[in-house]
């Protein structure tokens, strides 16, 4: 009896009707995909995207050179070297991240005591040239007044839970 | 003895110690730690930071374990609740005022406040109120100040007065106002002042030039020895990404304890000069080309094997590691020429038959401090070897009467039973030698004939005779005296006469090895004559010769300049550096490496073989000095100069030296001669001219010893 129902069905083309209803009932459903890059996805403020170097509103960085960041780094990918400054105050002479090491953990943005280096929600970013993949310290520095607005909303609006 | 022992129960433990011990003596020994700031084994007891409390049994309070002398039957209890309570509310006080700026700190991760605060701390603070600032001050250009994180436990200011004798720091006013300053905007200028830096336990006192450049946990340490005084303080290098990024003392009981001078803690400065040679350099027609080594070094071997060997001369510093002294001398000797010295400031070398193969203290580092009477002659010690000079230091405190003839007057910070500087060195030395009243030798019998001691140069004599240890030390004034040979025998006749050991104090960190090496030119290695005495520093320098080697000299700086009239064919400087000097002077110039970069061993004054490795990464093209000289033995076809490594070099001299026993005693019995002694200053090198290390070094060059030496000489 059962090998007749099989041959019947066999005949019938049934389990390709029943995989073609699955997909005329997802037909009509409203799509998950989105547009992309037209459309985003929604994002997190903890997103951990390319890496800032933040400012104090007066202008003044707020890296201290104090070297966490680089010590916790599990990738070792950031390279600091430090001097006093014209004002007497500790700085960075160099902050490089070299982004194919980093793992974006976000470990050094917890390091950080002043906040000064963050994980930005930006994550569409290329490199054309070898070297590219270092972010020096002017990049970073640039990419953190460029989207200040941004960073600052994001860690308000993480506060909070901090 | 057995009343001088007392039994004590430390956390339940029954333990011996000797009566008087202080409790932290005790527990330290049997490894219960008490967390302590004030207190420090080299240092009085101040017991002013009250963090060792710990629990005594039957005692009302607890009591801090560095002040308290451990009795019969003491119960003591170092983590009972009662201990921990105790300590952590020190804590919560000396935190209270401490600010919280650890990430900007350079002491942040080797700072004993920090590691106590983790153990002992409160993770939140209950106190508000406003914390206490206070204004830094500016010591000088070798440490730095934040006094604000001082927590007053006073060690700088018991290492002033204590260790130096000189007290720069103090404490003003009292309660939560006291503040440890130097006197009225003074810069600390004692010698050894810098070790400050390390007593310190928090980041008050740092030091100047590392300021802000690195971080404890990311530098390297690595183990080497201080090239700059024959006594060889042990240090550790800290080395970040192959360049050093400071010095720190590495404990040594036998030869530095845990201090070292400020000139071997800042010379490394030197290292990064802007003065640095980089590559091999080579003047044609008076305009200075870089080159490659190989060129170099075939344009050297073309120019040695074309001259004779008579007129080849060789000059090596007497910092060069032995290795180097061994592979130069062998060198002279493939090259046929007994031209060869590194000792570049004497002047008097008349009686250099009767040298002993390798100058010695006498006795060892460690034993200088059990001498009950010390004659210091011809020596400004304390500029010369910081550290032999606080051994001595400590004699005296311990007794011992120290003397010193020298026609300078320096000072000493201890109580000086005579000090001789009226009539010139050998005057004095004649004088004290008649005053001995022993038989006197025939070499000095004739410099001493008709002489009448002084009351001093006879209190001199009688200090050494009745002394148990006594000691005559020669220094590097004596050294460098027109009259070296007189002051050298009377010194000698006076300790035979006395009954004293002698000894001497050289030059540079290897002096005692250049000599065993054979870097001498009237004796090869191991102090064997050589047939024919070559010329020495001075000859070289002033006659005409065809190729001269200059190894880690600067003439004019480390030896007389050279002189003008002198036609040298070909001069070939190997040097770290390149100097106005140097370029004016030298037709080749060769980059090799400072201390610091390459492997090798210093012999230093008590005949200690110290040997050590590389700890940075050499600066530009330079290679270390043994590796030059292998490679340049090796190109004008010497024997037996394929050596792997500077170990090989080194056993290779070791081996053939056996068991040399190093012996100051004075063997000659010619009359000797003097000319006269008529000039018997400016024998002194500044201490922060001594090498071409030193001489870069910015921040020594900053000190008020420094800036002295230079007006002094203006």
């Amino acid at each position: 009896m059962q090998q007749l129902r099989n041959y019947i069905k066999t005949f019938a083309m049934w389990e390709l009707w029943q995989g073609l209803a699955v997909t005329f009932r997802n037909f009509f459903r409203p799509a998950v995909t989105i547009l992309y890059p037209e459309e985003k996805t929604p994002q997190s403020v903890r997103f951990r995207g390319l890496h800032a170097l933040r400012r104090y509103p007066n202008g003044e960085e707020r890296c201290i050179a104090c070297k966490l960041c680089e010590a916790v780094c599990p990738a070792l990918a950031i390279t600091i070297e430090s001097d006093v400054s014209d004002d007497g105050t500790r700085r960075t002479t160099r902050y490089d991240i070299d982004l194919f090491k980093c793992i974006y953990c976000g470990f050094c943005e917890e390091a950080c005591p002043v906040d000064a280096i963050v994980e930005t929600r930006l994550h569409e970013y290329h490199m054309e040239a070898a070297g590219e993949n270092i972010m020096t310290k002017d990049k970073l520095l640039s990419i953190g007044d460029k989207f200040d607005a941004m960073i600052s909303a994001d860690k308000a609006a993480d506060a909070e839970y901090r | 003895m057995s009343d001088d022992i007392v039994n004590i129960e430390v956390d339940g433990k029954p333990v011996e110690g000797r009566k008087g011990q202080m409790i932290i003596e005790v527990t330290d020994r049997v490894g219960a730690y008490v967390p302590r700031f004030c207190y420090h084994d080299k240092l009085s007891v101040a017991a002013n930071c009250r963090m060792c409390l710990v629990e005594v049994e039957k005692a009302p309070k607890p009591l801090p374990a560095c002040a308290t002398p451990i009795g019969e039957g003491m119960k003591i209890f170092t983590r009972s609740p009662y201990a921990i309570a105790a300590q952590k509310a020190t804590m919560e006080f000396l935190l209270i005022n401490h600010p919280l700026d650890c990430p900007i700190c350079d002491q942040g991760g080797e700072c004993e406040l920090q590691d106590l605060a983790m153990g002992f701390g409160s993770d939140v603070s209950r106190y508000h109120e406003k914390k206490r600032v206070v204004k830094d001050k500016n010591i000088g250009p070798l440490v730095s100040t934040d006094m604000t994180r001082c927590i007053h436990c006073t060690r700088c200011v018991r290492f002033g007065a204590e260790i130096n004798g000189l007290q720069e720091l103090g404490t003003m006013g009292r309660g939560e106002n006291v503040k440890i300053s130097a006197f009225i905007e003074k810069s600390i200028d004692h010698e050894m002042s810098a070790n400050i830096i390390d007593l310190c336990p928090v980041g008050a006192l740092n030091n100047k030039p590392y300021r802000y450049s690195a971080r404890a946990w990311e530098m390297v340490q690595r183990a080497t020895v201080a090239p700059h005084d024959c006594v060889g303080s042990n240090l550790y290098a800290h080395v970040l990404r192959g360049t050093i990024k400071r010095i720190v003392p590495r404990g040594n009981e036998a030869i530095n304890e845990t201090w070292i001078s400020d000139r071997d803690r800042f010379s490394y400065e030197g290292i990064y000069s802007v003065d640095r040679l980089e590559t091999p350099r080579v003047k044609e027609n008076g305009e200075w080309r870089d080159i490659d080594w190989e060129t170099a070094l075939d344009v050297l071997t073309t120019r040695l094997q074309a001259s004779d060997g008579s007129k080849i001369g060789v000059l090596a510093s007497p910092s060069s590691t032995i290795e180097e002294a061994y592979l130069i001398s062998r060198l002279a000797d493939h090259l046929g020429t007994a031209n060869i010295d590194h000792r570049l400031r004497q002047q008097d070398f008349s009686d250099q038959d009767n040298d002993p193969v390798a100058p010695w203290l006498g006795l060892t580092i460690a034993d200088l401090e059990q001498c009950d009477a010390v004659l210091v002659a011809g020596s400004n010690l304390r500029k010369e070897t910081p550290i032999l000079a606080h051994r001595l230091r400590k004699a005296s405190l311990a007794g011992a009467q120290v003397c010193f003839a020298n026609a300078e007057v320096h000072e000493y910070f201890f109580d000086v039973a005579e000090y001789l500087s009226t009539a010139g060195l050998v005057a004095e030395l004649a004088g004290i030698a008649v005053a001995t009243g022993g038989k006197l030798p025939p070499a000095v019998a004739d410099l001493c004939k008709d002489l009448q001691p002084t009351a001093s140069q006879t209190n001199v004599a009688k200090i050494l005779a009745q002394g148990d240890s006594s000691l005559v030390l020669l220094g590097h004034v004596a050294a460098r005296h027109p009259a070296a040979a007189a002051v050298r025998a009377l010194a000698a006749a006076i300790g035979e006469a006395t009954n004293s050991r002698f000894g001497f104090v050289s030059e540079g960190a290897n002096s005692a090895g250049a000599c065993l090496a054979g870097v001498t030119p009237h004796r090869t290695q191991g102090g064997e004559a050589r047939g024919e005495c070559g010329k020495n520093a001075v000859d070289m320098l002033s006659n005409d010769l065809d190729v001269l080697l200059l190894f880690g000299v600067e003439p004019g700086f480390d030896a007389p300049p050279i002189d003008a009239a002198a036609q040298h064919g070909f001069v070939v400087a190997c040097s770290p550096y390149r100097s106005e000097a140097l370029e004016r002077d030298a037709d080749l110039l060769l980059p090799i490496a400072t201390f610091a970069e390459t492997s090798g061993t210093f012999v230093n004054c008590e005949g200690l073989w110290q040997s050590f490795s590389g700890v940075a990464s050499p600066v530009g093209a330079s290679r270390p000095g043994w590796k030059v000289l292998r490679v340049l033995g090796t190109l004008l076809d010497g024997e037996g100069f394929d050596f792997e490594s500077s170990e090989n070099v080194r056993d290779e001299l070791r081996t053939a030296l056996g068991d040399i026993e190093l012996n100051n005693a004075y063997q000659g019995s010619a009359p000797i001669v003097v000319a006269s002694d008529g000039i018997d200053g400016g024998l002194d090198v500044p201490m922060y001219q001594v090498d071409g290390l030193v001489r870069r070094a910015e921040a020594l060059q900053l000190t008020p010893e420094a800036r002295r030496s230079l007006e002094s000489s203006e």
